[in-house]
């Protein structure tokens, strides 16, 4: 079982690798519409990759209104 | 042709249809590959029954307001219903708003009710916005896990009255919703919708594009938008027709509903029109050079016979596999909620899917003109719906003017406003802030804006007044946020950018530090409301006599300078 910090992680580099940014470039803290200058149609399409990543299924709902890296780990681990 | 002249409000309309069609499919929520939910017309009536007896019984009574956050499924049509059937005003509000500009909206809109889903209240309900809207006394949740704090909030399924509820008639001139356009920074802009203005707009729209049982249209849009609103849950409802609903707007998921549910009509913002043009023009880039070339033969034949109007008959037997990827029985795209490019729509038409472009705001209702598609045109928006009047007011000599509107579509006018309403309402005619001209087809044609606002590709107008608080106390001596093609109009109603004009304290230099600074805080915008550029200048702003910023005038002097010059990227 991973823990929080670890899935935090994955989720950072999963995104940095996605949009194809430097590991290491994002922090928990970041709101990626904001760091990453995304739209809602790119946030899906990350989100998609990271449930592959996790095995999981993370419906939009639950994630409604989540924009920073920390909580989408917290609402992925929860679902781990 | 749809007849709802016997109705006074959206409930009798909505109660009227829900008997009359009581067996047909009217909702299909699905969640990924999952059908969640399929109800007939007679299964709604039974899950809104209940909810508007508990409303009742709650003391909710007529002209009381009751506002809905949520994303698009069942339980927001179904919550709608209710609320129209006991009387009650509707308040839509977007649920991709942050908590604090729902909360603002709440206090505004003095919503006695809130109807939400738990992931949404998980954040209102913590937000420091809460403790001003003390209006809100009920609030009603769905999708909430067992065992888990409420937050003073109550379970939307077990919200059920005993009994029948009464119904509350209302009248044509009453308001049905209160629908915010813009302004959560600046000014909540509170359109309020007229019972009247719903049930003549949806006459209009579906003399053009009509609803019947068996047609399935597809909700994407939020429903708290007018488009949604009206093709996506008035409009199909009055007819009989079908409204499918995805709990996941993945765009695989969004791709398989078109042939699983043999979907009729969808509508799509332009951002994600332009996406699904890029999509599919990929896949026809990749086909190998033979079939390319067949497939190019096809469209051509296909676009020299829709020449004067569709035949989807014929283009879904010359383009099989690309209508069969829609499901087969597509009828046309609505596209709304921002200006599209004529390219964008000419590419759906060349491959035999109409799309339905059109021109309107909230303000009037939805639409105000709509392409009818005989001949399609991509370059116009369309002629006027039946029912509008629209001209062009003061038009130069080339025609272009602002477009005005007439109509019982047309909002009562914005709550608690009255000042703001009669700059809008002008002996009746609604002025839209929109620069444009009618050809000598009647079609209309948009070249600019008046207002000093942007709109972005995914529909959403940003007023330049509701980002300056993040530039507050910034180190200069005044500043003032504008949309470019407002100060320098320019034919083109797409790339619209928002700059930054500047007044520098006397003695300061514009430097890297303050660059930086700009910076800093624009990045804490959402990117489709950040600036992009400074512009600066050398003169006190003109100011009203309380101090507010004249606006037209110290836009009117920015367009002295030279754009290309006076716009210092960031």
């Amino acid at each position: 079982m991973r823990t929080l910090e670890q899935t935090t992680q994955e989720v950072l580099d999963l995104a940095a690798s996605h949009f194809q940014l430097p590991a290491g470039a994002l922090a928990p803290g970041d709101d990626f519409f904001k760091k990453l200058g995304i739209d809602s149609l790119q946030t899906l399409e990350m989100l998609s990759r990271l449930e592959n990543h996790f095995g999981i299924e993370l419906p939009d709902y639950e994630v409604q209104g989540v924009s920073d890296f920390k909580t989408l780990a917290e609402r992925i681990q929860s679902r781990l | 042709m749809l007849d709802l002249s016997k109705y006074q409000s959206i409930g009798e309309a909505l109660k009227d249809a829900l008997d009359r069609f009581s067996n047909e499919v009217c909702l299909i929520e699905a969640d990924r590959e999952r059908e969640k939910e399929r109800l007939i017309y007679r299964g709604f009536k039974d899950r809104a029954h209940p909810l508007a007896k508990a409303l009742q019984d709650g003391g909710f009574s007529a002209g009381a307001r009751a506002s809905i956050i949520m994303t698009n499924q069942s339980k927001w049509l179904i919550s709608a219903y209710s609320i129209f059937f006991v009387g009650g005003v509707l308040v839509p509000l977007d649920y991709k708003l942050t908590p604090e500009e729902q909360w603002q909206l709440l206090k505004h809109s003095n919503a006695a009710v809130l109807i939400t889903e738990f992931p949404i209240w998980r954040q209102l309900s913590t937000s420091a916005g809460r403790a001003a809207a003390t209006s809100v006394r009920t609030v009603l949740l769905s999708e909430a896990p067992a065992d888990v704090d409420l937050a003073g909030a109550q379970r939307w399924e077990n919200f059920r009255g005993p009994g029948e509820p009464v119904f509350i008639a209302r009248k044509r001139q009453d308001t049905a919703c209160i629908v915010y356009s813009s302004g959560t920074g600046g000014t909540p802009k509170g359109c309020m919708m007229t019972h009247e203005n719903y049930l003549e707009q949806c006459v209009a729209l579906t003399s053009i594009y009509p609803f019947w049982p068996g047609v399935r249209y597809l909700s994407i849009l939020p429903t708290n938008h007018a488009i949604d609103f009206m093709v996506g849950f008035f409009g199909p409802f009055t007819c009989g027709a079908t409204v499918v609903h995805l709990r996941t707007l993945r765009p695989e998921y969004v791709r398989e509903a078109f042939p699983k549910y043999k979907i009729t009509y969808v509508s799509l913002v332009p951002l994600v029109l332009k996406n699904l043009q890029k999509g599919l023009q990929a896949r026809f880039d990749a086909l190998p050079p033979g079939k390319r070339k067949v497939f190019n033969a096809l469209v051509r034949i296909n676009k020299a016979l829709t020449r004067s109007r569709p035949r989807l008959g014929i283009s879904r037997r010359l383009l099989k596999q690309v209508h069969e990827a829609f499901g087969g029985e597509l009828r046309a795209i609505i596209v709304g909620g921002a200006f599209t490019e004529p390219q964008t729509l000419q590419f759906f038409y060349d491959l035999g899917i109409p799309v339905a472009n059109g021109y309107g705001l909230t303000e009037a209702g939805t639409a105000i003109t709509v392409n009818d598609l005989r001949p399609f045109r991509a370059d116009t928006v369309g002629k006027p719906l039946p029912g509008m009047e629209v001209r062009i007011v003061n038009p130069a000599s080339d025609g272009v003017g602002e477009v005005s509107v007439r109509s019982k579509t047309v909002m009562a006018g914005y709550l608690n406003e009255p000042e703001l309403t009669a700059e809008t309402i002008v002996n009746g005619w609604l002025l839209t802030g929109d620069l444009g001209r009618f050809d000598g087809a009647g079609h209309l044609q948009l070249t600019g804006r008046k207002r000093n606002m942007i709109v972005t590709e995914e529909g959403k107008n940003i007023y330049p007044e509701d980002i300056e608080t993040v530039f507050e106390s910034l180190a200069v001596k005044e500043f003032c946020v504008f949309a470019a093609n407002y100060v320098w109009p320019k034919r083109s109603m797409t790339g619209e950018k928002l700059v930054l004009a500047l007044h520098l304290e006397p003695g300061q230099k514009y430097s890297e530090e303050l660059r930086q600074e700009i910076n800093a805080r624009n990045n804490r915008l959402l990117n489709y409301k950040r600036i992009h550029g400074v512009v600066l200048l050398d003169e006190d702003f003109p100011r009203t006599a309380s101090l507010k910023i004249k606006r037209n005038v110290l836009a009117e002097r920015i367009a002295k300078l030279d754009s290309a010059a006076a716009i210092l990227p960031l």
